[in-house]
């Protein structure tokens, strides 16, 4: 029963992988960035929720509904002020404005914030859990988690297949010049992927705020994760990254059940590098990816 | 007034310069040919006009306003639609999500759409980059009208196609024609383009070098034109002869 918990944990954890590679899988998807700052930009978001809860004396849910809309709005202004220039100086020169941006904000937080380990308390949910037998028990935290994760992917997905401003976004992921000569404002939609990209990266950021503690340092290590998550599921695919990302989380908890704590994160390492190896297009190509 | 308006075009691609000085005029409901030699500048004249390049100088008036400057998403909304060379679709898209991510309000819908090109019809849900090419150009010319355009470019619709499908594409454009749209079309067949337009224009390193009603000009004056063979003629009177 230890290595059924071992698998369930895994998949909960999974859940918050992929909500938070959604964005990244989001904006390679539509534009072909990279987008290096997605660990810091998310970071950055639970550093707002932190600093909108303590003003306030909110609930950090109540502090989302502020923060989600803000992340938006400076995913827009990210996308007007440094993306799109980047855009028109070739493949590398995004890569290049997200690797300054994250130094940019990770220096920036530990300026305001100090090096100091901070934590959001989820209020009753952090403690209240669910016990399915004596070796099996799901938190009730983890639960909302995941569920938040399936609506955000499943609704992203819903969307992307269904909706005029989904059907555009895959016309302009497809070909931007050709997009504009249907009338479809290319820059209008890369801005709208990387809203949803730094609010989907926020709201992730919290949520791994309320399950550990956290400091301004943690945004590459979170970037790894949400990488491994859309590479291992396949590039372009949302479903792929939820996928993915559960693959990822059942390979740190299994591993950890298997050979002990320390090598959790080393076994989702290795998941990441045996699909790289044998697999590279993802275990999970959608078919949007299959051009 | 006309709804096309180009005056004195310069349009260059670095040191090229692809179209010199052109002016051209359309007038509402009339549907002109654009003919001329590969390189000639067509499709750049066409690519200006929809905003894809921006001209170094000269000036673009649509329905009585100037869009010059105007970028491309915009000047669809205003009713210009272009049919791009070698079609150019959303591969990952079905052909219906082509039509539908075009989709303005007006007469041609995804329908109306199935019905003018009835090949489509079978391959509704089918992916874009499954088609065959007179499918795919089927698709391309359908997803321009889904925008409803007061004017319609089309580049190069035949090329690459089997006689017959560009017959029944020549048979549904005459559909739309029929619906009052203005059509500015660059054709490689000298005989269909003045069958199908009224007016002619041909191109020759970048200008336009002759212009007329096509039941007015013949076939010689366009084809001497098309190679510039007038030209020839007058420098080799000038120099005594070509080599």
């Amino acid at each position: 029963m230890t290595w059924v918990n071992a698998v369930i944990q895994g998949v909960l954890l999974g859940g918050l992988y992929a909500l938070f590679a959604c964005g990244l899988s989001l904006m390679f998807g539509v534009m072909r960035i990279i987008n290096l700052a997605h660990g810091d930009l998310a970071l950055l978001g639970t550093f707002m929720v932190l600093v909108v809860t303590e003003h306030l004396g909110i609930s950090p849910f109540v502090a989302l509904l502020i923060v989600l809309p803000g992340a938006a709005i400076f995913g827009v202004l990210l996308q007007y002020g440094i993306l799109n220039r980047s855009l028109q100086g070739g493949e590398l020169s995004p890569l290049l404005a997200t690797f300054g941006l994250s130094i940019v904000i990770a220096n920036l937080l530990l300026q305001i914030f100090s090096a100091d380990t901070h934590s959001l308390s989820a209020g009753a949910l952090t403690t209240a859990s669910w016990r399915i037998s004596s070796q099996v028990s799901i938190s009730a935290l983890s639960a909302v988690i995941f569920g938040v994760a399936v609506v955000v992917l499943g609704g992203l997905q819903l969307m992307l297949s269904h909706t005029q401003l989904g059907r555009s976004m895959r016309a302009t992921a497809d070909d931007p010049a050709t997009a504009e000569l249907v009338g479809i404002n290319a820059k209008r939609i890369y801005a709208v992927a990387t809203a949803i990209a730094l609010a989907t990266a926020a709201l992730a950021g919290t949520f791994f705020a309320m399950r550990s503690s956290f400091d301004p340092t943690l945004g590459p290590s979170q970037l790894i994760f949400a990488f491994e998550a859309v590479v291992i599921g396949g590039l372009g695919s949302l479903w792929g990254t939820m996928v993915g990302g559960i693959a990822l989380g059942v390979a740190q908890t299994v591993g950890a059940q298997a050979f002990g704590a320390q090598w959790s994160i080393f076994c989702g390492d290795v998941l990441f590098l045996a699909v790289l190896a044998f697999r590279p297009q993802g275990i999970f190509v959608a078919r949007e990816a299959r051009a | 007034m006309s709804l096309l308006e180009v005056q004195d075009l310069d349009v260059r691609h670095g040191l090229l310069q692809a179209v010199r000085g052109v002016s051209l005029r359309l007038e509402q409901g009339e549907t002109h040919a654009l003919v001329g030699a590969n390189g000639a500048g067509k499709s750049t004249l066409l690519r200006t006009i929809a905003g894809a390049h921006r001209p170094a100088s000269g000036q673009v008036r649509f329905d009585g306003r100037e869009v010059t400057h105007v970028p491309a998403h915009r000047r669809v909304s205003l009713g210009i639609g272009l049919v791009p060379e070698g079609r150019h679709l959303f591969l990952s898209l079905s052909v219906e999500e082509n039509l539908r991510v075009a989709a303005r309000p007006g007469y041609w819908t995804v329908e109306k759409v199935l019905e003018a090109f009835p090949l489509l019809a079978a391959r509704r849900h089918s992916r874009a980059v499954n088609l065959s090419g007179g499918e795919r150009q089927a698709t391309a010319i359908g997803r321009t009208l889904m925008t409803n355009p007061k004017l319609l470019l089309l580049d190069e619709v035949s090329l690459g196609l089997a006689p017959v499908t560009v017959e029944d594409l020549y048979r549904s454009l005459r559909q739309v024609i029929g619906q009052g749209t203005t059509v500015l079309l660059v054709e490689q067949d000298l005989g269909r383009a003045m069958a199908v337009a009224q007016r002619v224009s041909c191109m020759l390193e970048g200008r336009i070098v002759l212009e007329g009603r096509s039941d007015e000009l013949t076939r010689e004056q366009v084809t001497e034109a098309y190679f510039g063979l007038g030209r020839l003629a007058a420098e080799a009177a000038s120099t005594g002869g070509v080599e």
